[in-house]
């Protein structure tokens, strides 16, 4: 058996040595955390880019900041279980709870100052599947990165008025965005928008085969457009008095449209749709049938997480899902930690 | 607790060198995904989520090997203060083994987020949504986790200390192979 000899010395090799091993130990984990890497977009600076020059609004999501809650169903035809197999696929009524909300890092702009409207999404299925999805309302995504997307975030904070002129010249693929955001064709409800999920997904069918699909919900409410003028002119609140008078009159609904793409189509860059031509499978109808004060409604303390999926779909190449996760959950974990900013309205269920 | 022989028994030490690399992965990809926007941030918390499971049933596990195969003795000629601290030590390793899992799993459920691992198995919920919760859970995970890493550190350097300066056969103890015969 070992015993220790009468003097333990301390040599200068075996100090190296603990040195060494110790100090190579603690640069690697500064290296994996980021921290001698200042260049590496991190969550934090992704969601700190989103803030307004005035700061975050605390308390709130730090994009998509200003929203009114639903809940409703989701009406599957079962179409889309030869695609995947998810059990929202399979025919039947799931129930749902989302938000509608405006692209605005500040939950008290004005519904007639944002272009960008969007939709959270959460179907349960009674086997215990959850799928979270957050669409907008525009036909494409502005950048194919998320490097892009905090330059452009840079670009339009900024105060020289050349670089958004300079981060569309160097961002040829902003062009499809620009003209849909530039073209004038407002309207003046949440129940008229189309909500498209934009980012490609995998979609696994139950025989283990694998398709790129995206979704889309198209709204069954004709779209009348109006001017932005005139949507400003109705209020700063009006899309949450419309869609809560709406739907207490009628059940607003959205089909849920599945595009598969052909091989070869690209799967990683939101901002090309693909062709017009590829399959398109109806998949079901989304029931809006409540809407709920955002203080006092089921979606308030939701994260709609896009990686949030299903068996039966996961994440494709497309490079935003995990970058929207990260920055969600970022924004989740600040909002919950300023709760105590946010106002609640007595009804509210508890932090 | 302790035990006769000079090592820790076969099944201490698969369990202590398993864990070893179980956990120094997990402290790794915990701070890498966590600074991360990259694709890769997917796949690093599904297996945060999943290792940070398998870790919470080896510590179980090995807390249950250590009550029934006890430890050796400490060399009789440490100093009080390093045998104070080496068993000190012991009992941190063992709370954070326990503590870090049981504290994510937490975080994520006063989060409402569900709960996959990889293979699509899912855990239930161990608490109901709570912002106060969820805050302050995230904050525990995400400190103690430096903690933890500063506490290998330690128990690295202390380990290369017994090896290579006081050579008292507390490395040995829990080598992965058996030691060359013992010096003199």
């Amino acid at each position: 058996m070992p015993h220790s000899p009468s003097s333990p010395r301390l040599t200068f090799g075996a100090a190296a040595i603990i040195a060494a091993v110790v100090a190579g130990s603690a640069a690697a984990f500064a290296y994996t955390a980021g921290w001698l890497s200042p260049q590496r977009l991190t969550p934090p600076k992704l969601v700190d880019a989103l803030a307004p020059p005035g700061g975050p609004a605390l308390g709130y999501r730090r994009n998509h900041a200003k929203g009114i809650c639903f809940t409703g169903t989701f009406e599957s035809n079962g179409k889309g279980a030869e695609l995947s197999q998810a059990q929202a696929f399979k025919a039947g009524q799931y129930p749902v709870l989302g938000r509608f909300n405006l692209g605005t890092p500040n939950p008290q702009a004005p519904d007639g100052t944002v272009r960008v409207r969007g939709m959270g999404l959460q179907i349960a299925t009674p086997n215990g599947e959850v799928w979270r999805t957050a669409m907008i309302n525009a036909p494409v995504f502005p950048v194919a990165t998320p490097e892009a997307f905090y330059q452009l975030l840079h670009a339009a904070g900024s105060k020289d008025p050349e670089a958004m002129k300079s981060f569309v010249a160097a961002h040829p693929e902003f062009a499809s965005f620009g003209a849909w955001a530039g073209d004038g064709a407002w309207t003046a409800s949440y129940a008229e928008e189309p909500y498209n999920g934009l980012n490609a997904f995998i979609f696994i069918d139950p025989s283990g085969t694998e398709r790129a699909a995206r979704w889309s919900l198209v709204p069954a409410a004709p779209a009348v457009t109006i001017t932005q003028a005139e949507l400003e002119k109705r209020g700063p609140d009006y899309l949450e008095k419309e869609i809560t008078e709406r739907v207490r009159q009628a059940p607003q609904r959205w089909t849920m449209n599945v595009v598969i793409a052909n091989p070869g189509d690209a799967t990683a860059d939101p901002t090309k749709a693909w062709p017009a031509d590829r399959r398109k499978i109806e998949v079901g109808t989304l029931v809006v049938q409540k809407i709920e004060a955002e203080a006092d409604g089921s979606c308030r303390d939701v994260n709609f997480d896009p990686t949030v999926l299903p068996p039966g779909i996961r994440v494709s190449d497309d490079p935003f899902p995990a970058a929207r996760s990260a920055a969600y959950a970022r924004s989740y974990d600040l909002r919950t930690a300023e709760s105590r900013y946010y106002p609640r309205t007595p009804a509210s269920p508890k932090p | 607790m302790t035990s006769p022989g000079p090592r820790f028994t076969a099944l201490q030490r698969l369990l202590h060198w398993l864990m070893a690399i179980c956990i120094i992965s997990m402290l790794f990809i915990g701070v890498g995904m966590v600074s991360t926007v990259m694709p890769k941030y997917v796949p690093l918390i599904t297996t945060h989520k999943t290792l940070g499971m398998a870790i919470l049933v080896l510590a179980l596990l090995r807390l249950g090997v250590r009550f029934y195969s006890g430890a050796p003795a400490l060399p009789a000629d440490l100093p009080e203060p390093m045998k104070l601290a080496a068993r000190l030590s012991h009992y941190l390793f063992y709370a954070l083994m326990i503590a870090m899992p049981l504290l994510g799993w937490a975080m994520l459920s006063t989060a409402d987020y569900p709960i996959v691992l990889l293979g699509g198995v899912r855990l239930p919920a161990i608490l109901p949504r709570s912002d106060t919760l969820h805050t302050l859970f995230w904050a525990a995970h995400f400190y103690l986790a430096f903690a933890f890493f500063a506490l290998i550190l330690v128990h690295i350097a202390a380990a290369l200390f017994h090896l290579l300066v006081r050579r008292d056969g507390v490395f040995e103890a829990m080598a992965p192979l058996n030691p060359t015969t013992p010096r003199d």
